[in-house]
């Protein structure tokens, strides 16, 4: 079992360390941290900050995708919630005191909740498949959004909102450290309790978890609902970082790169076993790489083509497919069919 | 006996996965216009041979000759170009489509401007008309028809591509006798035209029924080839199995049942008419602490329905259903397992392991399920069933830790048994647990079951082999086309004795 | 035991199956009802919203989209998906812009586009094949890929001048009447009638067909499984490298952040069309009709004129959920059959 997860995670953190490297070598200083104003600072700590949003929806993905489901929907869930908070905030007698923002918050994370439950009713009672089902919310949640800020990218100055995503607590930057506490609640939850292998005998073979008694319904029901609230607190990171809810562009994309950081850490698409850990180092490799891009002083908007190329190699390491055509060339056609069939 | 060159001749064949030998020297000879069934006991080899030959598998060793010329298969095209058929136990077609368009898929005469679908459905009723089976109607829909309409559908394209060589795989498991006759009456037809027929089966009688002569391998090797009508079953059980008749010995010490305790009156489980629409009707029974009741009927009779509503996996509308002397509604598996019942599915593949996990985590998951997930079951706990119950129910390898989908079919059976032995159950419902599995673990089941019920478990026991329920059961409830007919206490009742009512009663 | 008689009634059996012959076109003809049903409600609720020419511009302002539904029709008919294709467009865009600001022949510049479209689709069909890596994720690989090159070209946007683009742009072809269409309507009408023919007439579209049945049972029926599969997202390519051509026609001009989302589009007008996504069920012409229940939602959104754009992305989601609930309806009825 050890050998089975170091194996799974010895090539995504490989990779994330051959970058690191790569980065230092262009930029000296790249690896190192100083203390400023007795806050951190440095470009780790930047990939940190900035990958947090991108980490904390990567972890409740990660959670869905070993139900055998996918949760399209959580980068439209972002720009919601980011939404509901800034247009109460803006809108309200008071909108720089702590309450407002408290509030604001609380708006946020409920609509996260709800938007969840709406994918997990989908899922779980209707028993649409994941991808179509969150298509729904993926395709209309932006025009949702919209609807809330009507058309406008409102602008909020309230310094507590302000500090989600930009503030520091004890030199540390207080995303990381949601992002960070995020984790170890997951982790708890889903080790200590039976509830990770709960989610991943439904996402192996569901009508057997049923007839074992499982409630499989509110397994994956949960899973949504975690997803639905990760996004949203991602969605008050994004816009709290930029003081400003965008319907349009909060978390575009978010969803890909999340999904991406979960294949990348090794849990298949096709549901069962799952690696947080896995997740996480999938979702520094992801942010790692943007933050190449920069210090090779390549233009930002091809980061996209260097993700591209990530993504097949990271997929072409771990399909073992790839190796057996690598490695020798055994009767690759017996493996396809075998596992076909099987299925 | 002037020499006759086989259509097949598979010469010395090997074939090796990582670690495993899984074919050995292994020759198989098959003539034309012949009936050749392949026996051997779960990992003899069979369906390696048979992927072999059909294009799945390359060989490590060996010749495959056919029609006189020799052939290395490596995609199943090229096995069909050679004029050899495959028809699979879960049938290999697509249900999406049209009956004619699943005989003649990747065949269908063209004109030009494409495909000629008048003349498609010309010869698709043409082959099913020659097979007899002229009351389908070539437009439906594939999906739309039972399993064993299917599987002759395969039939037909197999003989709609005019194959010398027809590969049935399992083709009588899930077919219940009246279809069982159809299929032979077309497979002798077949044999009469010059086919070649490999058959392989389970069943010892369909063997002695249908086959002419037969290949027996045992661990990857050959053991012989003989002639049917020259090779007794008892014969052909022990080269099965390699040993003599301990096996069967065992296999008879189990028939000495125990009475049941009838001391406590009311029945544990108790059902009046209960039924789906859809599904079954008129199911009623009772079951008393330590009773083992068979449910005997022909496949598709209602048997696993008959479980499945008694386990709330189906919802029953109508009839009443009492537990404990209770009246109950069973909506879901869980409320049925908080009363204390337990089912073990046919499908163990789908409907009961869960692949990718341990061993031990498909033992503790009924138990889990029962607690929750907030309630984990502690890990020392769980290692300690595991161990506790490998040693039991002699789980091989008796490794907590091995992922299940790396057992034998019979270990993986024994697995879910315990799964709800865990959960000590008061009814446990189980549903062929002794198919596809091998002699040895079959006895084991077989005694497990006794004693369970010794120790005043009420069991449901559910199989295809009639002579096994009747060995088991203290009394025997009848199915026959989707309704109970009888109920009745297992003094003496023989095989014919429930023929005579299934045959008799007009449901 | 062969005492017993038959029990199954051929004549029950055979009266199910053309039942459910027929249960197959019923997601499809709920799409083409609700489209006449939409367009009914505009004749009475606008006028001027009854006339040919609201009808044909319908398909003058989606024929990309047309074109790009029908590529993905073929991909989810297989059961795989191709996030791909919006950005494929643009890439088309910025590769046929560039060109043809440097001065090519604009039929070489849209050979080339076709090629390259091709091309790509057909590499993410070979991996998505060899290396069995699920189309999910390699259609976006191949949506990062396109998008990032398009980048690579150029960040701004670069106009089209060329006067044979200018000419395809403004060109109308008039029909009775006063009523017209432009020339990406009859190629995107030529387009559908191909795939149309392709899908039911010849081995390769059957093929694809019982690739979404049941992979493996292709496999072993002897079908050419796996150029198929190959050659599907190669379509679906093609088909986005068209929808790029005729989307320079409509926009003369190719910019980086052309058609983003687009492929949520495409996905949307196959599924409401009836195609189940699960693969095996559908038909070219309803993803046609899907396209045209989108078009006719903005239409509507125009004409209230009162309501917001961003009305269209959540009716376009409210419809896509009522298709899938219908999906789910009918193949409910179909197992209880």
């Amino acid at each position: 079992m050890n050998a089975l997860l170091k194996h799974r995670l010895t090539w995504p953190v490989l990779a994330l360390v051959l970058l690191l490297v790569l980065n230092q070598l262009f930029r000296s200083d790249f690896l190192s941290v100083r203390v400023q104003d007795g806050h951190l600072y440095g470009s780790l700590i930047d990939i940190l900050r900035n990958g947090a949003p991108t980490i904390l929806i990567a972890l409740g993905m990660t959670l869905v995708i070993a139900s055998r489901g996918i949760d399209l929907s959580v980068g439209a869930v972002a720009a919601i919630a980011g939404a509901v908070s800034c247009t109460y905030i803006y809108n309200s007698p008071d909108p720089t005191s702590l309450r407002t923002a408290a509030i604001g918050v609380s708006i946020a994370v409920v609509a996260g909740l709800a938007l969840g439950l709406w994918n997990g009713f989908l899922v779980a009672v209707i028993g649409i498949q994941p991808i179509i089902a969150t298509l729904v919310l993926m395709t209309a949640g932006r025009g949702l959004a919209q609807l809330v800020t009507d058309g406008q990218i409102i602008s909020v100055s309230n310094d507590p909102y302000q500090a989600i995503g930009a503030g520091f607590f004890l030199g540390l930057p207080i995303s990381i450290l949601i992002a960070v506490a995020a984790f170890a609640v997951a982790g708890l939850l889903t080790r200590r309790t039976a509830l990770g292998t709960l989610i991943e005998a439904v996402g192996i073979n569901p009508v057997a978890s049923r007839l074992a008694g499982l409630n499989a319904r509110t397994i994956t029901w949960t899973v949504y609902v975690f997803s639905g609230l990760c996004a949203a607190i991602a969605g008050l990171m994004i816009s709290s970082n930029v003081t400003a809810a965008d319907a349009n562009n909060a978390g575009l994309y978010i969803e890909m790169d999340a999904i991406l950081a979960v294949v990348i850490g090794g849990t298949s698409l096709a549901g069962g076993r799952y690696s947080l850990v896995g997740t996480l180092v999938g979702a520094l490799i992801i942010q790692t790489l943007t933050t190449t891009v920069y210090t090779l002083g390549i233009p930002p908007e091809v980061t996209l083509v260097f993700k591209a190329l990530v993504v097949i190699i990271v997929c072409l390491l771990q399909s073992s497919k790839a190796r057996t055509l690598l490695g020798k060339r055994k009767r690759p056609l017996t493996e396809q069919a075998e596992v076909k069939v099987a299925v | 006996m002037n020499e006759i060159v086989p259509v097949v001749d598979m010469n010395n064949i090997s074939i090796e996965f990582p670690g495993v030998k899984a074919l050995d020297g292994v020759s198989l000879r098959l003539f034309q216009g012949e009936v050749h069934a392949l026996m051997g006991e779960n990992g003899a080899g069979k369906s390696t041979l048979i992927k072999a030959l059909t294009g799945v598998y390359a060989i490590d060793g060996g010749t495959i000759t056919v029609m006189g010329v020799q052939h290395s298969f490596s995609t199943p095209a090229e096995a069909q170009a050679a004029r050899i058929s495959t028809v699979y136990q879960e049938v290999n077609l697509c249900p999406n489509l049209s009956v004619e368009e699943n005989i003649l898929l990747g065949r269908e005469p063209r004109r030009r401007g494409g495909i000629h679908w008048r003349e498609v459905r010309r010869k698709a009723k043409d082959v099913l008309e020659q097979l007899q089976l002229g009351h389908i109607d070539p437009g439906s829909i594939l999906s739309s028809h039972s399993i064993a309409i299917q599987q002759l559908v395969a039939i037909a394209r197999s003989v709609q591509v005019d194959a010398k060589v027809l590969i049935l795989d399992e083709p009588t498991s899930s077919l219940d006798s009246d279809e069982v006759q159809q299929l032979f009456t077309v497979i002798r037809t077949l044999r009469d035209r010059g086919v070649a027929i490999l058959f392989v089966s389970h069943f010892l009688e369909q063997v002695y029924d249908i086959s002419d002569r037969m290949t027996v391998l045992r661990n990857g090797k050959l053991v012989g080839e003989f002639m049917t009508r020259d090779l007794p079953r008892m014969g052909l059980i022990s080269k099965m199995i390699g040993k003599e008749m301990d096996a069967l010995a065992e296999l008879e010490e189990a028939e000495s049942r125990r009475e049941p305790d009838r001391s406590e009156r009311v029945p544990f489980v108790q059902a009046e008419n209960l039924g789906r629409k859809g599904s079954v009707q008129d199911v009623t029974v009772a079951i008393h602490a330590g009773e083992i009741l068979g449910l005997a009927g022909l496949l598709g009779s209602g048997r696993t329905e008959t479980a499945r509503l008694l386990f709330g996996a189906d919802r029953a509308d109508q009839g009443q259903l009492r537990i404990g002397g209770t009246a109950r509604t069973l909506r879901t598996p869980r409320s049925a397992i908080d009363q204390g019942v337990a089912f073990s599915s046919e499908n163990r593949k789908e409907e009961g392991l869960i692949s990718d996990l341990s061993v031990r985590d498909n033992l503790v998951l009924a138990m889990q399920a029962s607690k929750g997930w907030l309630r984990r079951v502690p890990g020392h706990t769980q290692d300690q069933l595991a161990e506790k119950f490998i040693r039991a129910l002699d789980i091989r390898p008796a490794n907590k830790d091995a992922l299940i989908q790396n057992l034998s079919g019979g270990n993986q059976q024994k697995v879910l048994l315990a799964r709800w032995l865990i959960t000590n159950p008061k009814l446990l419902i189980l549903d062929e647990p002794t198919r596809g599995i091998d002699i040895g673990a079959k006895t084991q089941i077989q005694k497990l079951i006794s004693s369970l019920a010794s120790d005043g478990m009420s069991i449901i026991f559910i199989s295809a082999e009639l002579e096994e329920v009747l060995r088991l059961s203290d009394h025997i409830a009848i199915l026959k086309d989707r309704r109970m007919v009888a109920d009745i206490p297992n003094d003496g009742v023989t095989m014919e004795d429930v023929m005579t009512i299934i045959a008799g009663s007009n449901a | 035991m062969s005492v017993l008689t038959r029990t199954p009634a051929p004549q029950g059996r055979t009266r199910i199956s053309r039942l459910q012959g027929k249960a197959r076109y019923a997601p499809t003809l709920a799409t083409v009802g609700l489209f006449l049903a939409m367009f009914a409600a505009g004749a009475i609720m606008y006028p001027g919203f009854l006339s040919g020419q609201v009808f044909l511009n319908l398909l003058i302002d989606n024929t990309f989209l047309i074109v790009l539904a029908v590529g993905m029709t073929f991909v989810i008919l297989t059961g795989g998906i191709d996030l791909s294709v919006g950005s494929v467009v643009a890439l088309s865009m910025m590769i046929a812009a560039a060109l043809l600001q440097a001065g090519w022949n604009p039929i070489a510049v849209i050979a080339l586009v076709l090629l390259t479209g091709a091309t790509f689709g057909l590499l993410m069909g070979l991996v998505i094949q060899v290396f069995e890596i699920q189309p999910f994720i390699v259609t976006l690989a191949g949506l990062f890929l396109a998008r990032g090159l398009c980048y690579v070209i150029s960040v701004d946007s670069i106009t089209v001048t060329d006067p044979f683009f200018t000419a395809m742009a403004q060109a109308r072809i008039p029909l009775t009447g006063n009523l017209f269409i432009a020339p990406g309507v009859v190629i995107a009408l030529v387009v559908v009638a191909i795939a149309f023919y392709v899908l039911h007439q010849t081995r390769f579209g059957r093929t694809v067909y019982a690739i979404g049945g049941g992979e493996s049972s292709a496999l072993l029926m002897g079908l050419a499984v796996p150029r198929t599969k190959v050659l599907v997202y190669g379509i679906s390519g093609l088909c986005s490298a068209i929808a790029g051509i005729l989307f320079s026609f409509y926009s003369l001009s190719g910019y980086s952040l052309a058609a983003t989302g687009l492929e949520l589009d495409a996905i949307a007008a196959v599924v409401v069309g009836g195609t189940l996504l699960t693969g095996g069920y559908g038909y070219v012409l309803g993803s046609l009709a899907g396209v045209l229940i989108l078009g006719i939602v903005q239409t509507f959104i125009s004409y209230e004129g009162t309501l917001s754009s961003w009305w269209t992305r959540i009716v376009i989601g409210a419809l896509l959920l009522a298709f899938i609930l219908l999906q789910k309806l009918f193949s409910r009825k179909v197992k209880l059959t």
